[in-house]
Order: structure tokens, then sequence, then C-alpha cells
């Protein structure tokens, strides 16, 4: 249908990757093809090393594909995008900057002025719930706030697409729900394109709209499963009988591969 | 909390303080060693006594001018080549080895075949300075850029950073800490190749003057001299303290 196509944001176009190691050609990726619809919220999930670190890395225009593209609008990309935001998973934070210039440091990048990107930054900083640290150091930040500021800086820019890395993979289980929730309200409210790796299947089906199983090396694309609880949701959706059902569906895929790697 | 911990801290200095004034006392009790150590109220009086050979200025600021002079075109030269290392292979490939091989050779080593082709004097002693401070440093540096965490540059790249704006942003605030490491240690080897350098035939300084001393067995103003390179050591190190308050308050730090 004319009109399904006019949603995709991203394509990704039949997308290998290979690394040179040591004494050996790595394939991270084979032959991959995945389109994501323009505010989908998709989740990436599949054993270590299966190349999803690597596909988030090519669509941000951190590293090149071997073989493959990757359009953005029906637009093939070249290099990195302020259109395309990344939070990782060790933060990335800049130890020198404030929480606040932090956060204002993409929008100075555009030659905002700086009363302006003050503002943009504190709206977001707020949203948050940081404005009580925004002359504070990374250094004095706990890992969930850290991980906050990171996402108020990806979110100040107002990028179209989102690709997290396992944000939340370095938090404790009640910082993560915290942060769980709070994305999940922020991209109630402001809708992004989201591309989020995580392992946690639990984490996979509250926040996506899609989930994307990968499988062991070389990484492909074993599964594709539309998730079909509605939002708003919140963390009590996960005591939901679709939830749950769900859950299990996914944990025999995933423990397969989980299985592959262990061999 | 913090006030009692000063006070303590306090303690400490005065009793490490007073247990080398007397360790310093019982080696100039001590027939064998009391020429080599003469006590307080011999050196204190050299002071004015160099002061009246009209020598004693003139030699600390002989020997500050050359350091200076020395570490300051150290730190000029080392900056570019750091980064010239790590930007550049090959030529890393090139330099690095032999930095390394010459910076473990004592400058008092090599300093006649500096005189024998830069002359006796200023000149020599400034060279000599010069090239011990830019090895040490030009590493330092060097390690430093090459040690930037690249999440950082890729998280500066998604947010819009173009090659120049990673190098003002990134690479300029992240090597900051080594920049001042280097400070530290480029200061501390000029001091150290202070004696060395002023083997150039220099007229004055405070390691030429030692020599001097030396040579008529004259302790107590030897040790006057030798106490007071370890205080400009001090000196320096206070002011690279107060830098890196200034400037890498953001970096986190293990408290001992
Ligand atoms: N720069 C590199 N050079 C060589 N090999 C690499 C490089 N980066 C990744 N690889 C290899 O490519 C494969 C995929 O790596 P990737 O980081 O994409 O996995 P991942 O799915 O994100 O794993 P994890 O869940 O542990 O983060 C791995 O086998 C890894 O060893
Ligand atoms: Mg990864």
């Amino acid at each position: 249908m004319a009109g399904e196509n006019r949603g995709i944001k991203l394509k990704i176009q039949n997308v290998s990757k290979n690394y040179d190691a040591r004494n050996a050609k790595v394939t991270a990726l084979n032959q991959v093809d995945l389109e994501i619809r323009e505010n989908e919220f998709v989740c990436v999930i599949g054993p270590s090393g299966c190349g999803k670190s690597t596909l988030l890395n090519i669509i941000a225009g951190l590293i090149e594909p071997s073989q493959g593209k990757v359009f953005l609008d029906g637009e093939e990309i070249k290099g990195t995008g302020k259109e395309r935001g990344v939070v990782f998973q060790q933060y990335a934070l800049f130890p020198w900057l404030t929480v606040l210039e932090n956060v204002k440091f993409g929008l100075k990048l555009q030659r905002l002025p700086d009363k302006e990107a003050t503002e943009i930054a504190m709206r977001y900083i707020k949203s948050v719930d940081l404005e009580d640290f925004v002359n504070a150091y990374p250094k004095e930040l706990s890992g969930g706030m850290k991980q906050r500021v990171a996402i108020a800086r990806a979110y100040a820019v107002n990028p179209e697409v989102l690709l997290l890395d396992e944000p939340f993979g370095a938090l404790d289980a009640q910082t993560r729900a915290q942060l769980q929730t709070e994305l999940l309200n922020t991209w109630q409210t402001e809708k992004k394109t989201c591309f989020f790796i995580t392992h946690d299947v639990d984490e996979a089906i509250l926040l996506a709209s899609r989930i994307i199983i990968m499988s062991a090396r070389p990484g492909r694309i074993k599964q594709i499963l539309d998730v079909d609880i509605p939002y708003p949701r919140t963390q009590e959706t996960k005591n939901s009988a679709k939830f749950l059902e769900m859950k299990a569906e996914i944990w025999n895929e995933v423990y397969e591969e989980y299985l592959a790697v262990i061999k | 909390m913090k006030h009692t911990n000063k006070n303590i801290l306090w303690k400490w200095k005065m009793l490490s303080l007073a247990s080398v004034l007397l360790l310093w006392f019982i080696l100039s009790l001590i027939p064998r060693t009391s020429r080599s150590f003469p006590f307080l109220n011999e050196v204190l009086p050299s002071i004015a006594l160099m002061i009246q050979r009209g020598v004693l200025w003139k030699d600390i600021s002989s020997s500050m001018i050359a350091i200076l002079i020395g570490f300051a075109l150290g730190f000029v030269s080392a900056i570019p080549v750091a980064f010239i290392m790590a930007w550049y292979t090959p030529v890393r490939n090139i330099i690095e080895p032999w930095i390394q091989f010459i910076r473990n050779i004592p400058a008092l080593a090599y300093v006649p075949l500096i005189v024998i082709s830069a002359g006796v004097g200023r000149r020599s002693q400034i060279i000599v300075i010069w090239l011990a401070c830019f090895m040490t440093m030009s590493i330092t540096i060097y390690q430093g850029i090459k040690s930037i965490d690249v999440t950082l540059v890729k998280a500066a790249r998604v947010l819009g950073a173009n090659d120049f704006d990673i190098f003002r942003k990134i690479t300029v605030p992240a090597t900051t800490p080594f920049i001042i490491t280097a400070i530290r240690l480029g200061l501390s080897v000029a001091l150290t190749t202070l004696i060395a350098s002023e083997s150039t035939g220099a007229i004055a300084g405070m390691g030429m003057r030692i020599r001097s001393l030396s040579n008529t067995f004259e302790t107590a103003p030897m040790l006057m001299y030798i106490i007071s390179i370890g205080i400009i050591g001090l000196l320096f190190s206070k002011i690279v303290d107060f830098l890196e308050r200034r400037f890498t308050g953001w970096q986190e730090k293990i408290e001992a």
C-alpha cells in the first residue's frame, strides 16, 4: 500500500558487516533487511555478539556497512546526522561539562543563541527531574541520573530517530523500571522513532511496538513480533495476561539463540 | 569533619618536619657525617654570607631563567609533536622509540656534545633543559591524546560535531589533565637536569655554585643551595596543584 509505504522512516537494505579481527574475518551482520515505520518503538533483542551494536552504529552513521545501504526518509544516509540521536550504554557524558552544559552541547553546535539553548536544555532537564543538578558534574551523579542526562541530551536536539544501545543495561532493577517508565512517558508525549537494544525480554515487551529477535553470529534477523498491547503502558502492564503470554513466547525464541552461543 | 581532618593533617606535617630536623641534628653530631650535614645554626647564616658575596640572587635568577625558558620551549614544542604523533601513526612509529631511547639517558652524559656544538654558557644550558622537558612532556601528552574515550568522540559526532568541533570541545578538555601532568613532570625534570645544564660552563646558577662550593668544602652554603632547589620544586608543585584544581576539578579522583 502506498500509504503504508510513506510511513517508512528507516530502511535497512541488505546490510552486512565484516570486521577484520586479528587472525580471522568476523561476520557481524549478514544481509539484514529491515523497515522501521515513523514513530515506531522497535526493540532489538538477541544474544551477545550477534551484531546489535554494530547495526545501531551503522544506522547512526558511526560505522560503514561492508555491504548494503541505510535510508532515512528514502534518502541514503552518509555519516552521522543530528536527526539520528544516540544514547550509549556507558552514558558518554562529557565529564568536564556540567549537566546543563552537557544537554546544551548539541544545541550550541547548531549555533543557537545561548539563552535559547539554555531554555531548551532546561526544559529537558526538568522532564528527567534533574533541575536540582543542573550545575553538577557527571562525577557527582549516580548511574541512573547520568543516563537521564544522556537521554535529555539526545532529546534536546530534537532528533527524528532515537537509537538506544542497552541504555539501562548497567542499572539496578528499580532504577531501570523507573527509567523505563520515564522513557515511555516521554515517548508517549513526544513521539519519535526509537530503535532500542536490550537483553531484557520484559523491557522489550513493555516498551516496544515491535520486537526484533536476532540470531547468533552471523547476525541475522530471526523473527519480528508485533506487541499487541495498547499504549499508554505502565509498569503494571507487566502483570497483564497478554504480557505474560508474549514473554513465554519470546523467551522460547531467544533462549534457543542464547543456547546457540553457549554451544 | 573537614576541619578536624585538616587539623590532623597539619599535626602529621609538623611531626614529619620535626623528625627530619631531629635526624639532621643527629647527623650533624656524628663525626663521620657532621662535615656533610652542618645543622641549621650554620646553614642559616650562610644565606647572609652568600648575599654578602653578591651571588645568591644572581644564582637563583640565573637558574630560574634557564629553567623557565627551557621548560617553556619544551612545552611549546611538545604539544604539536604529541598531536602529530597521535594523529599520524607513521610519524609516531618513527619518532617515539627515539624519544623513549634518549629520555632514559641522563642529561649529564650528553652535555659535552651539546657544548661542543652550541658553545659554552646560556645557550647550551637552555638546550639541555629544553631537550629533557620535551622528551618527558611530548610522551605524556601523546599518551593523553591516545587515551581519549572514543565513546565521547562518538557522542559528540552524533550531536553534530565536525572535526574541528571534536578538537576544540573534546580533544582539548580531555587532554587537559595530561597536559597538567606533563607540566608537573616537565618542571620536575627541568629542576633535576639543572646541575647537568649548568655544567655547560655557566657563570652563575645554583647548580654551578654547588659545584664550585664543593671545591672549597664549604658545606653549609652548599646545603643551603640544595635545600633551596628543593623549596623551588615544592613551589612549582604548588603552582601545578592550583592549575589542577582550577582546570580539572571535573575529574573523578580516587580519594586517598
Ligand atoms: N571493532 C571491531 N573489530 C572487530 N570485531 C568487532 C568489532 N566490533 C564488534 N566486533 C565483533 O562483531 C560481533 C558483533 O559485535 P556487536 O558489538 O555488534 O555485538 P552485540 O550484539 O552488540 O553484543 P552485546 O550484546 O554483547 O553488546 C562480535 O563478535 C564482535 O566481536
Ligand atoms: Mg552491544
